[in-house]
């Protein structure tokens, strides 16, 4: 018998139904796995066993009475940055200390009207700053993946590490996660996962800790495309409490696997091929345009003249919101307070505890880049630049081309406490210098797996669409997985 | 542009962070890192160009100015480290 937690959705969605297993058993191989292999991981920050076992019988007990949701019996886990009704909800910093929201967000509360399991809640880089998952209060996690032959602990990329290493390490059916420059999309990447980051506006962000609120969205990370597709359906929605959120109706993103790409317009961008890119990138961007070839698709060489300053205006962008949206976190409404011997110096000490190293530095820039005499140089030009960067998109997108293809990202998965990138928060940053344009100019853009380096890790082609054409995505993007295959790592725990 | 020791200590002060000398002289080489890989900004011309306000055109939605929740007190600061008969409280700022 195949172990219960091998199923993607999409087979535990069948098995349910056929009533070959219960949610109860689903969720008890789930359970049962992160209590036997968590502590390898650390995917998870704290767990829900009672919760996800209560949840479980229910579902059951709805699908006998004949009622069954989009996600019926289906165990997910949920990055810490969602609120969750009663449930640790830390961003992964210490500065949220105990905090138990008293509300629910709109994108959990959609997961589990559609009858959906919580395992628990997953480790992320704090506030989704970073590409690593090292910058989280709860530590590092490891990546299921290691090269071959070697030992070496790897990240599972960030700042949704928790979510990819969980859903590649089978510790849950498929994990949500949110990306703000990359968080998804880099993650997936490097854990052989799919992610797709939808267009801004496509889920609501009420109950989402907010990072950079111009940038961020939530989205799945899952087994395979066909999955991230299920998800993402139940995720999306127009929400009253967010006024981004968007009016359109949420097609069957499902329906559009398996459509022929015959014909399709697929651009090439030339600036996507940066200095020092790793041979292997490139010859995985290669095999991934023969792939959509031999599919019928056409490829054309594109232009997107301003990609290079994608990274440097995200960096002044992000840091500018998160330094305004982290201004709440100041030892009064939640979380932690350290005493001070009077109200700022309170808030200071607070906030020089609470916050960690990259997340201090983010404020720090962000404050910097809007301060008195600044805004204009820095803030003011990085959204005319994001203006440029947009316009390239929908230039290339109005002569005609459907969808745009270029790696995930510049390299596989790196080493855990890496001596360089510890030393050179620009180097870090560049982890995310393919994903980023798509945040800038709000589209969606998913990654999925489409081959291993020669270390044995996984490699992910990045698929970037019009605005609200995520079908087109996950179109192409299962086209790219039914040729390259999946890729699950070899079992060593 | 670059950071000295003095901005980042000023700056510390805005953003509400205690920094010490340490922390301080540290970011200061790490802040002017980050500003010099910004910096390129500069070169592009962006003359007649809008700053970006929304990646999606949209009007704002509006709703009637009516109350539609509330009646929470002990929600509200249900999280709070210290508070009163629903009152946040805070060190003393008033004399």
């Amino acid at each position: 018998m195949t172990e219960l937690t091998s199923l993607t959705i999409a087979e535990a969605r069948e098995k349910l139904s056929s009533k070959e297993i219960t949610s109860v058993e689903l969720t008890k191989a789930y359970v049962d796995a992160i209590d036997a292999f968590n502590g390898t991981f650390n995917a998870y920050i704290t767990t829900t066993p009672e919760k996800a076992m209560d949840m479980a019988k229910a579902s059951d007990e709805r699908r006998a009475s004949g009622k069954v949701g989009a996600l019926e019996g289906i165990p997910l886990g949920i990055k810490d940055l969602f609120a969750t009704e009663g449930i640790h909800t830390q961003a992964c910093s210490h500065i949220l200390d105990g905090f138990k929201p008293k509300y629910e967000s709109t994108v959990t509360q959609n997961l589990w009207d559609d009858g959906a399991v919580m395992l628990g809640k997953l480790n992320m880089d704090e506030f989704a700053m970073g590409s690593s998952n090292e910058t989280s209060f709860y530590g590092p996690v490891i990546n299921p993946w290691k090269a071959e032959g070697s030992n070496q602990q790897l990240v599972p990329g960030g700042s949704s590490g928790g979510s990819a290493a969980a859903v590649a390490a089978h510790l849950c059916a498929g994990a949500t996660a949110t990306d703000t420059g990359g968080s998804i999309r880099q993650p997936a990447a490097f854990t052989g996962t799919v992610g797709i980051k939808p267009t801004y506006g496509r889920c609501s962000r009420w109950g989402t800790v907010a990072f950079a609120s111009s940038l961020d969205q939530a989205g799945p990370i899952a087994r395979d495309v066909r999955d991230a597709a299920i998800m993402l359906k139940s995720m999306a929605s127009v929400d009253k409490k967010d006024t981004t959120s968007v009016d359109l109706p949420i097609p069957d993103y499902e329906a559009a696997l398996g459509q022929s790409v015959k014909g399709m317009k697929i651009g090439i961008p030339k600036e996507y091929r940066v200095d020092n890119m790793p041979e292997e990138i490139e010859a995985l961007w290669q095999q991934g345009i023969a792939f959509l070839k031999d599919a019928g698709a056409e490829i054309v060489d594109i232009s997107l003249p301003h990609t290079k300053y994608a990274l440097p205006a995200y960096y002044i962008v992000a840091p500018a919101e998160a330094s305004s949206n982290l201004a709440r976190y100041d030892g009064v409404r939640y979380g932690l307070r350290v005493d001070g011997k009077d109200i700022a110096d309170m808030y200071e000490k607070t906030r020089a505890a609470g916050f960690g190293t990259e997340v201090k530095r983010r404020i720090m820039i962000g404050t910097y880049v809007l301060s008195a005499g600044y805004y204009d140089a820095y803030y003011l030009q990085a959204q005319k630049v994001r203006t440029l960067i947009k316009r390239d998109f929908e230039t290339v997108f109005h002569a005609g081309v459907d969808a745009i293809l270029t790696p995930a990202t510049p390299s596989s998965a790196f080493g855990i406490a890496d001596e360089n990138l510890a030393a050179d928060p620009v180097a870090m940053y560049l982890n995310d210098i393919f994903t980023v344009t798509v945040n800038m100019a709000g589209l969606p853009g998913i990654a999925v797996p489409a081959g291993l380096d020669k270390k044995g890790l996984p490699l992910g082609l990045q698929l970037i669409g019009k605005p609200f054409e995520e079908e087109t995505l996950f179109r192409t993007a299962h086209v790219i997985e039914q040729a390259a295959g999946k890729f699950t790592p070899a079992k060593w725990w | 542009m670059s950071v000295d020791l003095a901005t980042v200590k000023r700056v510390a002060r805005l953003a509400r962070i205690a920094v010490t000398e340490e922390d301080a002289n540290r970011m200061v080489g790490e802040l002017n890192g980050i500003i010099d890989f910004v910096e390129q900004l500069s070169e592009v011309d962006v003359t007649g160009v809008e700053p970006m306000t929304s990646v999606t055109p949209m009007d704002m939605r509006k709703r009637q100015d009516a109350v539609t929740d509330g009646d929470k007190a002990e929600d509200v600061v249900a999280n709070a480290p210290v508070t009163d008969r629903n009152f946040f409280l805070v060190p003393k700022v008033v004399e």
